[in-house]
């Protein structure tokens, strides 16, 4: 099925704003992260396990074990600065 | 259901007097009202004067659907009559003025309680990120630990600057 991910700040510079994804029914969000970071390169660079990353599902934050329905809206970002 | 209008996401400048009056105005029940404004600073942990200036990043729509849950949830916790928040982002510069929080109540002590309570939430839970340029080049800000342990205190778990550590909560 296909979703959208988006990226911020950091994550945006080194992987650009968003792309579409292709990933399997029933996958979680952890799953998803590491679909990519299997890809190699500037993704697993910065998705890589151990780095400060929050997640967010379809604009609520989200914990890695949350299922990714079809047509979702996926963000990975680096831990808020704001205020 | 809540306006829109409690949550403004913008480059312009604010006036806390204009907010003020806005926040109160037709509500005669209104007793205490209580702002915060957060400002550039021209240093992080280092030199005074080594940040010349800041960008700030945010995910439109998000950001303003987690600062609307986060007044709800004010409005829920403490007895306050309403709350504004507004964030600036784009280009700053030391000095500016980056976020505003108001809140109205009958009596002080639940306006000062919910206007801290919304900037703990903000600063951990709101998506803005801070890139600061300072003379070894640009850099994104680091979250700070402390400011979890501020939202920790009203008993909720932030998981922002603990997010690196392996099993915590994303």
């Amino acid at each position: 099925m296909h979703i959208t991910v988006r990226y911020f700040a950091s994550l945006r510079e080194a992987l650009g704003p968003s792309e579409s994804v292709e990933i399997a029914e029933g996958s979680t969000l952890g799953a998803l992260r590491d679909a990519l970071i299997a890809r190699g390169g500037a993704h697993a660079e910065v998705l890589a396990r151990g780095r400060a990353l929050r997640c967010a599902l379809n604009q609520l934050m989200a914990d890695e074990a949350t299922a990714v329905p079809a047509g979702a809206e996926v963000a990975f970002f680096p831990p808020v600065t704001g205020g | 259901m809540s306006s829109p209008a409690r949550v403004r996401i913008q480059t312009d400048d604010f006036d806390l007097s204009t907010e003020v009056a806005a926040l109160r105005a037709g509500d005669g029940g209104v007793g205490a009202v209580t702002s915060f404004v957060g400002t550039v600073r021209d240093r992080n942990s280092g030199t005074p004067g080594e940040v010349s200036a800041m960008e700030l990043e945010h995910y439109p729509g998000m950001t303003e659907r987690a600062i609307e849950a986060m007044i709800d949830e004010a409005l829920r916790r403490f007895d306050i009559r309403d709350a504004r928040v507004i964030h600036r982002v784009g280009p700053l510069q030391p000095g500016d003025q980056i976020v505003l929080v108001v809140v109205s109540s009958a009596h002080r002590g639940s306006s000062f309680q919910a206007c801290e309570f919304l900037m703990d939430y903000l600063k951990t839970q709101a998506p803005f990120w801070k890139k600061e340029t300072t003379p070894e080049g640009a850099r994104w800000v680091d979250a700070r630990v402390t400011d979890d342990e501020a939202l920790a205190r009203w008993g909720i778990a932030a998981g922002n600057s603990q997010a690196a550590v392996p099993g915590a909560p994303v």
